[in-house]
């Protein structure tokens, strides 16, 4: 059978040295995933590298049985906040307007239809009265937010977000949480990279554990076990234990 | 000012400065937007320099100076690219490596072509000796320039506020890059006759960076940024001829006084507006607190 997405012997390594080495896993449709693991475990870089943003030395990737080259327009992607230039000279209403650029094509522009399907967006992210003001006057959620609009914008099957509740505040966390888990119920894929494990029982279906490798796939209370935690974090396991997260 | 008007009239050679030095300031003014947003200001000067080599080899084989700027000008980016990605070395030195060593290559082949060219007319510029060919030159350039920013508007906005984005759905970011480095090269090597070679780098950074100060779209940026070039040029070659100064020093005196003003009056990032709203928030704060002691 076919998977939504299917990832096999998937390695990279930036200059000789492993950073992940042989991933392999697959994920059915409506799952929201959390890519857990500690500091430089490589959880930016699987999904860049899943992306094709990044080289990869082995592997494959397969969408719905196809390769990830003939699939894009199914695949949305969210980068780090960091990764985005705050000053740039661009309304928020425009950014989630690039959402629609995948779709509209080469030497076209967006038209009205689009023009309105973006406002929609802003709309379900709450973000709809800052429609004209530049990203660099929102505070971290509300970017966040017009980021997910963008991507909902897409129209896309498969989501990946990288890092999206890094310090942003409880109400934009709640509402981003709300939106990915109405994408779940309609069947598409989203990806999350996470480092806080607290949260990941409320937030997540399956979790992906990694560490350079994988640690371990599947459901999330199988993945919480203190065996895996333990080969995944070292020495900081003892943090996470204390904090009663482990089961 | 009325006797300049009617010089222009009068002097077809004043008519082609005129005509160059607008469209220069146009072109400059909108590949500059992308160049500064890029982060790749230091760039736009080495590439500027590194025409140099190009234009005297150019000469050396009787071939258009074109061909071998747009040349010596790939080399540079491909070149500094290489060096910043294979070794520890960072971008602006390896910038500042490659183009040095271009430009006094440059400096040395210039003198060994042994042709009717002036090395301080390279360099510096000449306005008032634009021929007609020149013109043609840099109409046809500027076409060029214009009209893939306007075609492919969409994809140079996107890889440049959002790379990663951009490839995440299939942009080649690559070879966008390299098609911004033929653009920059084909601008220099058109404003060589207005600004010269080593005043290109300010007609290309000062009146985006103006239009940067003053808006929040990249539309209007590119567009006031154009109008800002066009402008520096028409009044910089009108005080360069009455007072008979380089031409090139002057227009980029005239940008520079634009960003000045921007830099001081701009409504939002301007210094001047920034303190006067400082000063108000502060007062706001102490006319608050006394009225809740009354």
């Amino acid at each position: 059978m076919t998977y939504q997405v299917e990832v096999r012997n998937l390695s990279v390594s930036y200059d000789g040295e492993n950073v992940l080495s042989t991933i392999n896993f697959n994920v059915d449709g409506g799952k929201l995933i959390g890519i857990i693991g500690p500091n430089g475990a490589g959880k930016s870089t699987l999904m860049k590298a899943i992306l094709e943003l990044i080289h990869r030395d082995h592997g494959e990737v397969l969408v719905d049985g196809k390769p990830m080259k003939d699939v894009r327009k199914k695949v949305a992607y969210v980068p780090q906040r960091a990764a985005i230039d705050w000053d740039f000279p661009i309304t928020v209403l425009k950014t989630v307007l690039l959402g629609t650029y995948p779709q509209v094509g080469i030497f076209r522009r967006p038209g009205k239809s689009e023009k309105r399907w973006a406002l929609e967006c802003l709309q379900k992210v709450g973000m709809d009265q800052f429609a004209n003001r530049q990203i660099g006057e929102l505070s971290g959620g509300q970017q966040q937010r017009v980021f997910l609009a963008r991507a909902l914008a897409q129209k896309a099957n498969i989501f990946f977000l990288d890092e999206p509740f890094v310090g942003i505040d409880v109400t934009s966390e709640a509402l981003i949480i709300g939106i990915l888990k109405e994408l779940r119920d309609g069947g598409d894929s989203v990806f999350v990279v996470h480092h806080d494990l607290s949260k990941v029982e409320d937030y997540f279906d399956e979790l992906l554990l990694l560490n350079k490798e994988l640690i371990a796939f599947g459901p999330v209370a199988r993945v919480m076990q203190s065996e895996y935690l333990r080969t995944a974090y070292h020495s900081q396991y003892g943090v996470w234990d204390a904090l009663g997260v482990v089961r | 000012m009325m006797d300049f008007i009617s010089d222009i009239q009068n002097y077809v050679f004043l008519q082609k400065a005129l005509f160059t030095s607008i469209m220069v300031g146009i072109i400059c003014g909108v590949i500059g937007c992308f160049i500064i947003l890029r982060g790749m200001a230091l760039m736009g000067d080495a590439i500027s320099h590194a025409v140099l080599p190009g234009i005297a080899v150019s000469y050396m084989l009787g071939i258009n100076y074109l061909y071998g700027a747009v040349f010596t000008g790939l080399l540079t980016s491909v070149g500094i690219g290489f060096i910043s990605q294979n070794s520890r070395v960072k971008n602006d030195s390896s910038i500042g490596i490659v183009f040095s060593s271009f430009f006094a290559l440059g400096i040395i082949l210039i003198a060994k072509a042994k042709s009717t060219i002036d090395l301080t007319s390279i360099l510096f510029g000449n306005v008032l000796s634009v021929r007609s060919s020149d013109m043609w030159m840099t109409l046809i350039i500027g076409t060029i320039v214009l009209l893939v920013v306007i075609l492919f508007y969409k994809e140079l906005l996107v890889s440049t506020f959002d790379p990663t984005f951009a490839a995440s759905y299939g942009l080649p970011n690559r070879l966008i890059h390299y098609v911004l480095m033929i653009l920059l090269t084909l601008v220099t090597v058109a404003s060589l006759q207005t600004v010269g070679v080593i005043l290109v780098v300010a007609m290309l950074i000062t009146p985006a960076s103006t239009a940067y100060l003053l808006t929040n779209r990249l539309s209007v940026m590119i567009v006031l940024s154009a109008a800002f070039g066009a402008f520096s040029a028409i009044i910089g070659l009108y005080f360069s001829f009455e007072h008979n100064l380089s031409s090139g020093a002057v227009i980029v005196l005239v940008t520079t006084v634009l960003f000045l003003i921007a830099f001081v009056f701009a409504p939002k990032q301007g210094i001047y507006w920034r303190s006067v709203r400082i000063r108000k928030n502060r007062n706001g704060v102490i006319t608050r607190k006394k009225e809740s002691f009354e």
